[in-house]
């Protein structure tokens, strides 16, 4: 592979072999490690129930909503062990979770969406600069700022839920499948902002993606997680070359017709 | 001395007279099992026979004819096995190969015979073969395959399924009435049985063809030896190009009438092998050790009480067998430990991995660790050794029940004799022994000289009739102080640590011994994951400081049995584990030392030039076959 990613460098979060049961007894992820830069932009990618998802909850600590929780390893942001704190507290210290789905309040205009969003012990004055950065970063949300959000086009309400999520001034931004339901330009124009955002804020960013080619196209690295568990950890041209990441994640060389799709998957080698 | 037993005659059989009389006289009884949506469904002898015939037929009307020859291609099928047998009925090469036997291998087997048709399993096997079509092999006419999924849309000349065949054949058998006596006595005893290959540790693997007398011959021998008796329960999981599958799972199985089950898939043989749990068991040292650390696994992964138990009976039980093995016996209070144990522990155990009914477990293919050996014997499996080789239809030597050495192989089976040259080589001479490599004479001149079969193995006969195998001629080695070695002893001993896969020693012509190793993802993996050592990948584990440390305990375990010559003193942990489609292991796991040794050279100079670590690039063949490197920076550890 292209140079290790340097583990030395300051990281804001790292996962130590984490392992997540359901209801005590559903095994979701194990032995999870990844680890996040300061300021930098990392995937999670993997297929449906690959436990992505799972991997973010865990480090939000929703996992407790869902009769979740991580039975081994340990969560560390910043230095501090987080693994066994409230949500409300990680929250606090800067993780913010964008989940899946954007889930806005429909019946309030994108302008109250952000106000909600906004914690109680931020001032009026913070709250409105830092109302008017998001619709910098979203000249869309500004334009109908004052509709009714459940009438914005999904990718207004996936902008709109990464900006409820901005509010809280956060200092690692999840975001679990941004582009879900969108069309490939509008996922164009977000990972552009999420970047841009990144770039110019320094916002540490882990992104949970199935779109893998648009995904690797933002990130400087990605992990590939299957049945649980991490199989590949490279850097994103690297994956991108990658011959098995190609077959199964980049759709290269896939049958385009019905009959010619194979009742056999292919070995997968997962090296890096 | 090994029980005397009535002997089997064999002269004048052929593989299908033996089917036809077991189908006539024990017509009812099951012959085969398949694992099919988790149903066991029984074939019959006498189902097992039509089938043959059958299929027998069924080719021959598609013009196939004696010194053609079939590929067979997929893992164990009820089907492929009738095939292999009909084959051996017309007196036609059955070729099978490993399911995941990459085109250019195949290529190689094209070039070598004429192959006129294939059987496969499934559609990726079929895809195979039109790919090789593509590249040229037009001779290759006709395409069996037994499972139909997605291959209703092709429309590939010659494609057809097993049931078409079938019926090709019943209506040719139908339509003629002679038929099927002809069918039957086509083939001589002289004629083949199945055409293997060597396994390729050096070089290409050269073509084997076994005659119908060399695998009777061979299940004969075993028999009288005491290997196995009438009506085993066998599992055919074994790769079906494996020597030791055609000898249990067709030639034995059809002398001495076993009923062999063949497992649902590869993936699930574990568990189908507890539903069955056969009476015999034939396994290579790879398998034996694949389980021992799936045993040390789960008994970490247990609770403290049983793995304190685990331990406590385990132990003695092992310190026990040392003693037995040593010659000297335990005593009263041994016995109740051992009974005690086997309630708690052992019983449970061989329960588990579907052992408990082994009467006859063999280990056989290449030397087996004494570590692994005896763990088993400890646990009350009566492994045996068996000595054998693809040409001599891998039956050969075996161990009695009542006479196992550590560094003996067993005396040589009735029907076999043994010599040693004088440069220390093991030549056999029996009935097994196969008439020479395929369309190479010289190779064949080579290897039969003076009527004996050179094995390339060393070794020597012991006064009482004990055959010591010390490994290969090629691969006994001298360090350059003369200290003679055997790599693939010492590598043996290393892989008994369930936490290393593989490993290669090094150290021809050098001064001191060093290893490259490949760890055991799982086992390795399961271990940092109790202890917090966090990892992505495999190249990632594989270097990290806490695993060195554990495999530094392995080695020190290992150099404390050795001389101080041959202690080992540096070693790298790589990236990558060995694969056979990379080339460097062989498809039944063995090691191709000249090749490891060309592509690691770099890692090698620097096992010896003082470097503290190396770079390497190593290449990884995708099954696609792209092909692409990895990079990693490896640290040389002391030991």
């Amino acid at each position: 592979m292209t140079p290790a990613p340097d583990k030395e460098a300051a990281k804001i979060l790292s996962t130590n072999s984490i392992e997540v049961l359901y209801d005590n007894v559903m095994l979701a992820i194990k032995g999870v490690s990844i680890q996040v830069p300061k300021g930098g932009m990392v995937a999670l990618l993997g297929s449906n129930g690959a436990g992505k998802s799972t991997t973010l909850k865990a480090i939000s600590g929703l996992l407790k909503a869902e009769r979740g929780r991580v039975s081994r390893g340990e969560i560390s942001f910043e230095g501090t062990l987080i693994t066994d704190l409230p949500a409300q507290q990680r929250v606090e210290m800067g993780i913010c979770h964008v989940i899946e789905g954007r889930r806005v309040f429909e019946h309030l205009t994108p302008d109250e969406n952000l106000d909600a969003a906004a914690p109680m012990s931020m001032t009026r004055a913070t709250l409105n600069a830092e109302k008017q950065k998001i619709y910098e970063y979203f000249p869309r949300l500004a334009e109908r700022k004052n509709s009714q959000a459940g009438y914005l086009s999904g990718g207004e309400q996936q902008m709109l839920a990464i900006g409820r999520a901005l509010m809280t001034q956060p200092r690692l931004l999840m975001l679990d499948e941004p582009s879900l339901g969108l069309a490939p330009f509008l996922v164009a124009e977000i990972f552009n902002i999420i970047k841009k955002i990144n770039k110019v804020h320094g916002l540490s960013v882990l992104l949970v993606e199935q779109n893998a080619l648009a995904a690797l196209e933002i990130v400087s690295d990605g992990y590939l997680i299957e049945n649980g568990r991490v199989v590949m950890h490279d850097t994103a041209q690297a994956l991108k070359s990658n011959s098995d990441i190609q077959e199964f994640y980049l759709g290269g060389g896939s049958a385009t017709n019905f009959h010619d799709i194979k009742h056999y998957s292919r070995r997968k080698r997962w090296l890096s | 001395m090994a029980e005397c037993r009535h002997s089997l005659t064999i002269t004048g059989e052929t593989v299908a007279s033996i089917l036809m009389r077991n189908a006539s006289q024990h017509g009812a009884d099951v012959a085969m099992r398949e694992k099919e949506r988790g149903i066991w469904k029984a074939t019959t002898w006498a189902e097992y026979a039509e089938q043959v015939l059958a299929c027998a037929a069924g080719l021959n009307g598609l013009g196939v004819k004696k010194g053609d020859a079939v590929l067979i291609l997929g893992d164990n099928r009820v089907r492929l096995y009738c095939g292999m047998v009909a084959l051996a009925t017309l007196g036609v090469y059955a070729m099978p190969a490993y399911p995941g036997t990459t085109l250019e291998e195949l290529q190689h087997f094209v070039d070598e015979a004429k192959i006129v048709a294939a059987l496969a399993e499934d559609q990726e096997q079929v895809d195979k073969i039109l790919e090789l079509r593509g590249a040229g092999a037009a001779q290759l006419k006709y395409i069996v395959y037994d499972d139909g999924r997605g291959l209703g849309f092709y429309e590939a000349p010659g494609l057809m399924s097993w049931e078409h065949l079938i019926e090709i054949g019943s209506h040719c058998l139908n339509d003629a009435p002679g038929l099927r006596d002809d069918l039957l006595g086509r083939a001589k005893p002289d004629d083949p049985a199945v055409f293997l290959h060597s396994s390729g540790t050096t070089g290409k693997p050269k073509g084997v063809v076994l005659s119908q007398k060399n695998v009777l011959a061979a299940a004969r021998n075993g028999h009288a030896a005491g290997a196995f008796d009438f009506g085993e329960e066998v599992l055919a999981y074994l790769p079906m190009a494996w020597v030791g599958d055609y000898a249990i799972t067709v030639a034995a199985a059809l002398l001495l009438r076993f009923t062999v089950n063949v497992p649902e898939r590869q993936e699930t043989v574990l568990r189908d092998m507890r539903e069955i749990a056969p009476t015999f068991y034939l396994a290579a040292p790879r398998s034996w050790d694949n389980v021992l650390t799936a045993i040390q696994v789960s008994i970490e992964n247990s609770t403290p009480l049983k793995k304190h138990l685990y331990h406590f009976f385990m132990d003695r039980a092992i310190a026990a067998e040392r003693r037995k093995l040593d010659g000297m016996s335990g005593g009263a209070l041994e016995s109740l430990g051992r009974f005690i144990g086997e309630m708690l522990i052992f019983g449970p155990i061989k329960d588990q991995f579907g052992m408990s009914r082994v009467k006859n477990g063999f280990t056989g293919g290449e030397a087996i660790g004494e570590d692994t050996f005896v763990f088993y014997r400890a646990l009350g499996i009566k492994l045996r050794q068996l000595y054998g080789q693809t040409e001599n239809s891998a039956i050969n030597a075996i161990q009695a029940n009542d006479e196992i050495r550590l560094h003996t192989v067993g005396k040589a089976a009735p029907g076999v004799e043994v010599t040693i040259a004088d440069n220390g080589e093991i030549l056999l001479r029996a009935d097994s022994v196969f008439a020479g490599y395929y369309d190479d004479p010289n190779a064949s001149a080579k290897a039969l000289a003076g009527g004996w079969l050179h094995t390339g193995d060393a070794g020597y006969l012991e006064n009482d009739g004990h055959l010591v195998v010390l490994g290969r001629v090629s691969e006994v080695m001298h360090t350059k102080s003369g200290e003679r070695y055997v790599p693939n002893y010492i590598e043996n001993r290393l892989k008994f640590s369930p936490y290393i896969k593989d490993a290669a020693v090094i150290g021809a012509g050098r001064d001191e011994l060093t290893a490259m190793v490949c760890i055991d993802f799982d086992a390795v993996g399961h271990w940092a994951e109790r202890n917090g050592v966090p990892y992505v990948s495999y190249a990632d584990l594989s270097q990290r400081e806490e695993v060195a440390v554990l495999l530094r305990q392995a080695f020190l375990r290992v150099n404390n049995s050795l001389s101080e010559p041959l202690q080992l003193k540096r070693f790298v942990s790589l990236h990558k584990e060995f694969d056979p489609d990379d080339g460097e292991i062989t498809r039944t796991r063995k090691l191709r030392r000249t090749v490891v040794e060309e592509r690691y050279q770099k890692v090698i100079a620097a096992l010896y030039d003082g470097s503290r670590k190396v770079h390497v690039s190593a290449i990884v063949t995708y099954e696609t076959g792209d092909r692409g490197t990895v990079d990693r920076t490896l640290p040389i550890r002391e030991v």
